[in-house]
């Protein structure tokens, strides 16, 4: 932790960058942190409970933090995907923003309100992304910190959630959905936190035509939810940022994962943190599977 | 029964199904079957699209949420593509949206992506009385309220016009 506050420090003084975007201990709880001054580089932290992805914040639409000037990030591995999906994406420029990679441990499930400053990750704690974690150690960094953790403990909660869906009839899966969206508000957290969505005109806010209402009726919710896992195919990171975000407590993960888990299983596709890998939707391969053509 | 139920004139349900096709070889097969008279159930509706791959996700999305009980996508066979590879870009989202839509809850059976080439009258005779009779066995898709609040006012306001008048 040291390590990362002096490097911080350092970056800033010598206005290599104007703004270190990382996390901080808050009143409620571990919060992103956007220090322009070196003697504040000492707030910085990094543990478990530090679950955002602040690769959100590089996205276009930021404009009032890219107004502070050259941007310095503190990412975990599976941050830094979101980092190399944007610069895929060409929506930032290599040069134009310092990656400070941190090696990685797991996280927690949830961003605790009040705990103790020090957290043990249990299989019941852990976040159902760490496991089995590829990108502990990224690959995409300018600068890295930290020790290497020790590997994370597996979900136990979770991990096997996709599976009892799929083991359901269509119409059960039906009814679970429903139920689900029903509670949605149409707040467009998930879609403001994460990292992949930057469009600056979403298709679900247009009039006209009107495709997705932007109501919160059921089959409107329905609508945009499918819509924006389409749109995340091949290029959602897993962060699970809309599913922590969702104030409705909506399982937004599961679809998220269920997607990946298509991609990965007919496109060979995962989500990794080298820019120069192209999406898998924007390729082709004549011999894809087509078992669903009739 | 359904009270939006159309084709044919009685009141018994019969499935509605909308068809996404290609200009270049479906549409001109589906031209086909129809000039060599092959019997075909009239529930399918065509719309025609240059391009099996300008078939947006969000038409069948939104085809499925207002009552269509059944889609059909259709394009040229891979490789014979009139913008070349149209269709293989097709077939990726298509994947995608397929395990979708049923890891959400809509019936396999309701969805038909097929290639029918433009002299492949049988096959769409075949594709479209096979989709019918699927969905059939199906029934009629759940909808949801579809209509928003604004929309809902509006209304309310208009009968409320209608009173006064």
């Amino acid at each position: 932790m040291k390590e990362l506050q002096e490097l911080a420090a350092k970056l800033l003084r010598d206005q290599n960058v104007q703004v270190v975007i990382g996390y901080e201990d808050g009143p409620a709880g571990v919060r992103p942190a956007f220090i322009t001054d070196a003697n504040d580089a000492a707030r910085l932290i990094f543990d478990p409970r530090c679950v955002h992805n602040l690769a959100t914040y590089l996205k276009p639409q930021r404009k009032h933090i890219a107004k502070l000037g050259k941007i310095a990030i503190v990412v975990k591995g599976c941050d830094a995907r979101a980092v190399a999906g944007l610069i895929r994406e060409q929506q930032i420029t290599r040069e134009n923003v310092i990656v400070i990679a941190v090696r990685c441990g797991g996280v927690l499930e949830k961003a605790p309100a009040k705990a103790a400053k020090k957290v043990e990750l249990t299989e019941e704690n852990v976040s159902v992304r760490c496991a089995g974690c590829e990108a502990r150690e990224p690959k995409l960094y300018d600068y890295i910190v930290g020790e290497l953790p020790t590997e994370p403990p597996v979900s136990s909660q979770r991990a096997g959630e996709i599976a009892q869906l799929e083991k359901m009839s269509t119409a059960e899966r039906r009814k679970f959905w429903d139920e689900q969206f029903s509670r949605c508000i149409r707040c467009d957290a998930c879609r403001e936190v994460c990292p992949m969505c930057f469009c600056l005109q979403c298709v679900a806010l247009r009039a006209q035509p009107q495709w997705i209402d932007s109501s919160p009726t059921p089959a409107a919710n329905r609508a945009w939810q499918t819509m924006r896992m389409l749109h995340q195919a091949g290029r959602c990171v897993g962060c699970l940022e809309c599913e922590r975000a969702c104030p409705k407590e909506i399982p937004l993960g599961l679809l998220t994962r269920y997607v990946a888990g298509v991609v990965d299983q007919r496109f060979g596709y995962k989500p990794c943190d080298d820019p120069s890998v192209p999406a898998p939707m924007g390729e082709i391969k004549t011999d894809d599977e087509e078992e669903f053509i009739r | 029964m359904k009270d939006n139920a159309c084709c044919g004139t009685t009141e018994e349900w019969s499935p509605k199904i909308v068809a996404f096709v290609c200009y270049w070889c479906t549409y001109t097969g589906a031209d086909l079957a129809g000039t060599s008279r092959l019997k075909m159930d009239p529930n399918v509706r065509i719309i025609r699209l240059p391009c099996s791959s300008r078939v947006n996700p969000l038409f069948l999305i939104k085809a499925l949420e207002r009552g269509a009980d059944g889609i059909i996508v259709s394009g040229c066979h891979p490789g014979d593509c009139h913008y070349s590879t149209g269709n293989l870009h097709a077939r990726r989202r298509f994947a995608v949206l397929h395990d979708l839509l049923g890891f959400m809850g809509i019936e396999d059976g309701r969805m038909t992506f097929s290639w029918v080439s433009a002299s492949e009258g049988i096959k769409w005779q075949q594709t479209v009385n096979e989709t019918i009779a699927r969905v059939r066995a199906l029934g009629p898709i759940q909808t949801l309220h579809p209509v928003g609040a604004q929309q809902l006012i509006a209304e309310m306001g208009s009968e409320k016009g209608d009173q006064a008048r």
